[in-house]
């Protein structure tokens, strides 16, 4: 009976073809691109962000939680409703217009369901861009984005979203509408807006978003050296950090990935190479020429056997192609994978490297590793097939000893997937509990009842007094 | 003096007042004058080249961790004026003239370990250049004048030091048509009548940029006198019919003047939230009591 007047108050509110209960839409919006799974009340498809507050408030008045969701490609469970809540799945990707872009104030304002790469497209004549690129940057979307507080290769040099975001107007917990931040220079008072970007749905449901564009750069350099060894690799990686070069991008694929790569995308990547670097360097032209050169002697001089420089654009978007595809390529290989995200500190990746393969050979388990290797920020990648017998049990125990051994060496748990539900009870490797309670409170402050996204991000019991309870086996 | 010593000299009790340099210490109105001055650690405790980050106290001064950059060629995203404390110009949260090239010095705190109104030493954020772990936290004590925690210690990102700075004046010349002829200046400043830019880089780089900028420039040892009565945060498209004397940071939108500037309304829901805020991390309000985040 309640179920039915939830149901039936969504779809007066919005209207009857975009408030979903079959069975295809409740399994469909009850997983991501992670490996949890979950099951939602019922699945709306807000178009305004008065839409958005009507589902939030109906929600509201029956008792029930809120899961916003974008693309659903975050890797970290955020997204994924817990069936035990039975919440309102709210869906933003029908809200997918540019509403305005200012070109003289190199600004932009979206709707969250706008995907990352259609913004940098519609730009691209006014020689502007969206500086963050995750590897999903074709489907995710920007309000997804701003949630997880995506990277991406170029993050490296541009920062990650946080960077790029000025504004988000927000749908909080209670129904109402706040503007966090501003395209002012200091907007007023505390820094709400970048206590909100990376809250995972935590605190409420941005609406619009007013992001920044960044200037193409005049000049580009594409390099691809190739290593008989990772350790000469990561040796290079650290080698051009420590000459002052700052790369947009310095990216590491090892042999097993660059093997699947290159048969599937066939960019000319050197098939016997223990580990490849692809390296870019912009910005002015004589600038751009001086790194490329400083990388190519850093490269040789860690032992590269070759250093290709891409000679024009195709070729470059032919190696970014290949970079880009990688889980493409290991679809190929194996129909599951589970990729990891942590980082270390980059004068590290060599030990941690060592020990991530070898958690993987104890486990028998394939592993690959294509990640971030200028912000130290790796991305193991498990390929399995989950129909075997036990294998998951497999992964899982792998992953667990990955994150510590992270951890160990003075890392942390994520550097741009979040945390959501699969990395929620490792945050006590990384904080203590007056951290944790401290960041509790951060979150009861934008959603004092908690009915935001629950139970993601902070483990029970953050809170003095919390008695939040996980049920039993409610993931996975 | 360590962290803990510091955190029991914060306590959990009565009124506290963070101090660092006193460079910027009428921001946010006065101080409670029956608040315990407290002052945060200071010196470098670990830098690694390679690492581009560097662990310091936050009572350090900017210009103390500059140097210890500077011998691995290397410096920092924050203004460095006289006597200005890493704590200090990071709770206060007033990004230097380089912002337009640099950032905002929001972006360069990795790690805060601060101290909590109940005395204790909380860390936010981690030490390594890109993190989502959990909540960010160093993002909302980046201009909160210590109202929320008092710094203690901090990881910040570092950044190579460009080869070659110069600084470039141009009298009479269009503030904003100097931006697009521009790729990436580190400054660039208008007093209404007269045009600064901050050339950095690759020397041949400077020298084409200046090129591009036409004759009119011409290379001057620095920026011109700043202004430090007000701050006023405006939209960059917001810098062109301003009154009075000033020196605005074009494509930022912060204008320095000499008058001080009046408070900002905020939404009643920012309000709200901003109450919130406060009282979750400082119920009591014990946190340098008095001053108002601007």
């Amino acid at each position: 009976m309640k179920a039915n007047s939830l149901v039936a108050d969504l779809a007066e509110a919005l209207s009857p073809d975009r408030v979903k209960t079959g069975e295809l839409e409740l399994g469909l919006y009850g997983r991501d691109a992670s490996v949890l799974e979950g099951r939602p009340g019922v699945v709306c498809f807000p178009l305004t962000t008065v839409e958005v507050q009507s589902c939030v408030q109906i929600a509201g008045a029956h008792g029930r939680a809120v899961v916003p969701r974008g693309s659903g490609t975050g890797l970290a469970g955020g997204a994924v409703p817990l069936a035990e809540l039975e919440p309102v799945v709210i869906v933003t990707t029908k809200m997918n217009q540019i509403l305005e872009v200012d070109a003289e104030e190199r600004v932009a304002w979206v709707e969250p369901g706008v995907l990352n790469l259609d913004l940098s497209r519609a730009v691209a004549a006014l020689g502007l861009h969206f500086a963050p690129d995750p590897s999903s940057q074709q489907s995710c979307s920007i309000g997804g984005n701003v949630a997880t507080n995506s990277g991406g290769p170029h993050c490296l040099l541009y920062g990650v979203t946080t960077a790029h975001v000025l504004a988000v107007e927000v749908v909080l917990a209670d129904g109402s509408v706040a503007i966090l931040g501003g395209l002012d220079a200091d907007p007023a008072g505390y820094d709400l807006r970048g206590a909100f970007v990376g809250s995972e749905g935590t605190m409420g449901i941005a609406t619009r978003i007013a992001v920044r564009l960044t200037p193409v750069p005049p000049a580009v350099r594409t390099l691809l050296a190739d290593f008989t060894s990772v350790e000469d690799a990561a040796a290079t990686v650290s080698g051009i950090i420590a000459a002052g070069i700052v790369p947009a991008a310095l990216e590491m694929m090892d042999a097993e990935i660059t093997r699947a790569v290159e048969a599937y995308v066939h960019a000319g990547f050197p098939e016997d190479a223990a580990a490849v670097l692809l390296i870019e360097v912009d910005g002015l032209p004589d600038g751009v020429e001086a790194a490329a050169t400083s990388v190519t002697e850093v490269a040789l001089a860690n032992g590269a056997r070759t250093v290709r420089v891409a000679a024009d654009a195709a070729e470059r978007a032919l190696l970014w192609k290949g970079r880009k595809s990688a889980f493409g390529a290991i679809a190929r290989i194996a129909p599951n994978y589970y990729l990891h995200d942590a980082v270390v500190p980059r004068t590290r990746l060599v030990e941690v490297l060592r020990q991530v393969y070898a958690i993987a050979a104890r486990y028998e388990l394939r592993m690959m590793n294509v990640f971030h290797a200028g912000d130290g920020n790796l991305h193991p990648l498990i390929v399995f097939d989950r129909r075997e017998p036990g294998v998951m049990d497999r992964v899982l125990a792998a992953g667990a000893e990955i994150i510590e051994a992270c951890v160990a060496a003075g890392g942390v748990l994520s550097g741009e997937h979040g945390i959501g539900l699969e990395k929620r009870d490792f945050m006590h490797l990384v904080f203590s509990p007056d951290d944790l309670d401290a960041q509790a409170r951060l979150r009861a402050a934008f959603d004092p009842a908690g009915v935001c996204n629950p139970q993601k991000i902070l483990p029970a019991g953050s809170r003095c007094g919390d008695v939040q309870q996980l049920p039993e086996g409610a993931w996975i | 003096m360590d962290l803990a010593a510091f955190a029991e000299e914060v306590g959990a009790k009565d009124p506290v007042v963070p101090v660092g340099g006193r460079t910027q210490w009428t921001v946010g109105g006065p101080a409670a004058a029956d608040g315990r001055e407290v002052r945060a650690p200071s010196g470098v405790v670990e830098f690694t080249p390679a690492e581009m980050t560097a662990r310091v106290g936050a009572g350090t001064t900017v210009t103390e961790l500059d140097a210890a950059l500077a011998e691995a060629g290397q410096t920092v995203a924050l203004p460095a004026w006289p006597d200005a404390t890493v704590g200090g110009v990071l709770s206060v949260g007033h990004s230097g003239l380089r912002r337009l090239g640099w950032g905002p010095v929001r972006n360069t705190l990795l790690e805060a370990r601060y101290v909590s109104a109940e005395g204790t030493v909380v860390k936010a954020g981690g030490p390594v250049v890109k993190n989502v772990t959990g909540y960010d936290l160093c993002r909302l004590l980046v201009g909160s004048l210590g109202t929320v925690g008092i710094l203690a210690e901090v990881v910040v990102r570092t950044r190579p030091l460009p080869a070659v700075s110069r600084w470039f004046a141009g009298p009479g010349a269009d503030p904003f048509a100097t931006r697009h002829a521009l790729h990436a200046p580190s400054s660039l400043l208008w007093d209404g009548t007269t045009v600064w830019v901050l050339l950095e880089g690759h020397g041949a780089d400077v020298d084409q940029e200046h090129a591009r900028m036409g004759a009119v420039f011409t290379e001057v040892d620095g920026p011109p006198p700043i202004p430090t009565g007000g701050r006023e945060s405006r939209r960059p498209s917001e810098l062109r019919d301003l009154d009075g004397v000033f020196v605005a940071e074009i494509g930022v939108g912060t204008v320095h003047r000499h008058e001080a500037v009046p408070p900002r309304e905020v939404t009643a829901s920012i309000a709200e939230l901003q109450r919130r805020v406060k009282a979750v991390f400082d119920p009591t309000g014990r946190l340098n009591p008095g001053r108002q985040v601007p």
